[in-house]
């Protein structure tokens, strides 16, 4: 952000640096963990592709997980009930109230992956393997014409995909943006 | 609207604004008389007091000391609002009552609460903490371990980036302003420093972004930019002295003063210094205002500057004409509050309130202004500045820049879109009822 800020960083870089082991304001007692142990957590995929894992899925495989795991909330064909519809939305110049949806509102295909498998099903969230996150956002994206039905997803594919509104955001504060 | 009252000269006091509102020190060296008027929102003035009775509580021994206490049965309406009573598979809100509680602290129990999927019953014993990524090297932190570090506390308000979503309908919603403002608290935080934490992983140069992530179904996760972890972010333990309840993010949260709710993580356990955001549900679709252009709004991390009349407002009606003391809340992200005028008429002419000490950055300050209500019509509004130098917009500036909702929203609790720091217009009608309007 600011000058300062930069500079402060990076002399917290450089003392963390010299004497990370012996802190000069806590007592050090972290517990040194590697990397490969986090795995059971580190779930985050980012816009870059980053962290997306191995797998593949249809829209076709999708379609089946859907109806067994997601239409009693998200409806039939995706028209939302108890929880929002996955299909369709309203141009965003109708009001600032429009409902935000994937295909007029996401910006990146990995949202949607990460969510799809970070958070649903909502009484049992992580227990989707790869691959049906995989299917499952291919058929999300099929049924929202953003990408052709039998297009594979994985972790190639799924960057390619060019979500509608990608280019509709801006940051609030663009200072403050690292 | 502008009206003279004889009462201003035998009492002494200077008006400030039209409508009845005095210089903000006149309940200082205004004395008894103005005292004695002051508490009225449900007793109107009486001719004599009756005489004094030894009342059966009196007369006995009272009920035994509790080992944790909870409020006088008399006070069991002051609650939070549920948004959501029975857990039905949505998220859950509880507002806090700022019409029925004074002062800058939120009690813990009042304190708002949004809940995506439930509050999570976490085993302290068992819970950590891993901070991992773009650091020097990985560590986990317990709960026993954090309880070594040096600590700090502070106090800071809390506001859901949807609080006060309610005034972005096209035509004013009846409700309280718990019901509209209740999305927002503020309490005493105590805990770790997140600079402190880092200093021990060390940091990557190529870091630029920490994401912090919870331990409740949804593993609720933000991006934050690094320079707030620098700067006075924080890993809380406890809120208002006593550990932090299971709703707030039992037992610890992330806690970064002035920035919105949401990103506030709760029940804290992982984050991971990258050179990038996560772009998540929450950050990529939720919290991201359109614009009446279409676009949309990200990264919107400051909660600006704000402020709301709390006393009086809907549901606290007037007992008649008199003397009241006009209160409410100010608040922002970029530091102190450094004035809040009240105006009794609509806006049209604005004065001074008391600041009430202490005055504290990117917290909660309370603002008093003495007013003489005499029985007509009147439209109570605040309006707050910040150190910065930034002042609270007015509805038609915010409206001129952000749009407002194409329909009134089903509830009160509905988000037809995020941020609104406008003003609040409370109506006093000739009976006293205060009413939500646009002025």
């Amino acid at each position: 952000m600011s000058m300062r800020s930069t500079q402060r960083l990076a002399t917290l870089v450089v003392l963390a640096s010299a004497a990370f082991a012996a802190s000069a304001q806590g007592p050090g007692l972290g517990i040194p963990i590697r990397e490969a142990d986090v795995a059971a957590w580190d779930i985050t995929v980012f816009p870059s592709g980053a962290n997306l894992p191995s797998g593949r899925g249809t829209a076709a495989e999708g379609a089946v997980i859907y109806a067994q795991q997601c239409a009693a909330c998200h409806g039939v064909n995706g028209e939302g009930g108890l929880a929002a519809p996955v299909v369709g939305g309203d141009p965003l110049t109708n009001g600032i109230d429009t409902p935000k949806r994937i295909k007029n509102f996401w910006a990146s295909a990995t949202t949607l992956f990460d969510f799809t498998r970070r958070q649903m099903p909502l009484y049992t969230p992580r227990t989707l393997t790869d691959d049906q996150v995989y299917a499952l956002t291919a058929y999300l994206l099929a049924i929202n014409d953003i990408i052709d039905e039998d297009t594979v997803m994985n972790a190639e594919t799924l960057m390619q995909v060019q979500m509608p509104n990608r280019n509709g955001f801006k940051p609030r504060f663009p200072a403050m943006m690292p | 609207m502008t009206k003279k009252h004889s009462i201003l000269d035998r009492e002494g006091l200077k008006p400030a604004a039209a409508n009845g509102l005095f210089d903000r020190r006149a309940f200082f060296k205004g004395g008894a008389a103005l005292a004695t008027a002051m508490t009225g929102y449900t007793i109107g003035n009486s001719a004599a007091a009756q005489q004094l009775v030894d009342d059966p509580w009196s007369r006995g021994i009272g009920n035994r000391v509790q080992a944790y206490g909870t409020p006088s049965r008399f006070e069991s309406g002051v609650a939070r609002i549920l948004s959501n009573p029975n857990a039905e598979p949505r998220t859950q809100h509880g507002r806090t009552p700022h019409h029925l509680i004074n002062g800058t602290f939120t009690p813990n129990g009042l304190h708002f609460v949004i809940s995506h999927t439930g509050n999570p019953d976490i085993d302290p014993s068992a819970h950590k903490l891993v901070i991992h990524g773009l650091v020097e090297r990985p560590l986990v932190f317990t709960l026993d371990a954090l309880a070594r570090y040096p600590m700090v506390s502070r106090m800071t308000f809390l506001e859901c980036g949807g609080n006060s979503a309610a005034l972005w309908s096209p035509e004013p919603l009846q409700n309280t302003a718990q019901e509209i403002h209740g999305l927002v608290s503020c309490a005493e935080y105590t805990g770790v420093l997140l600079s402190t934490l880092l200093e021990e992983t060390g940091i990557d140069p190529r870091a630029k972004w920490f994401i912090a992530e919870g331990a409740d179904a949804s593993a609720l996760h933000r991006s934050v930019p690094l320079h707030k972890a620098l700067d006075d972010a924080m890993i809380a333990l406890y809120q208002n002295g006593e550990r932090i309840m299971p709703g707030n993010g039992y037992p610890m949260r992330l806690l970064l003063p002035g920035w919105e709710g949401n990103m506030n993580v709760k029940w804290l356990r992982r984050i991971e210094l990258t050179d990038e955001p996560a772009l998540g549900f929450y950050e990529a679709r939720t919290y991201t205002p359109i614009l009446p252009d279409g676009s949309a709004y990200s990264y919107y991390f400051l909660q600006e500057v704000k402020s709301f009349i709390t006393h009086p407002s809907p549901g606290l009606a007037l007992s008649g004409a008199g003397l009241y003391e006009i209160s409410g809340v100010a608040y922002s992200a970029n530091g102190r509050i450094a004035r809040v005028m009240v105006s009794a008429d609509g806006g049209q002419s604005w004065a001074e309130a008391a600041l009430q000490d202490p005055v504290l950055p990117k917290a909660f300050t309370r603002f008093r202004a003495p007013w003489r209500w005499d029985g007509g019509p009147a439209v109570l509004q605040s309006r707050a500045w910040d150190e910065a130098g930034n002042v609270q917009p007015t509805r038609a500036e915010l409206i001129s820049r952000r749009g407002e909702a194409s329909r009134v929203p089903r509830s009160p609790f509905a988000f037809p879109s995020q941020h609104y720091n406008g003003p609040t217009s409370w109506r006093v009608g000739e009976d006293g009822e205060v009413t939500n309007v646009y002025a």
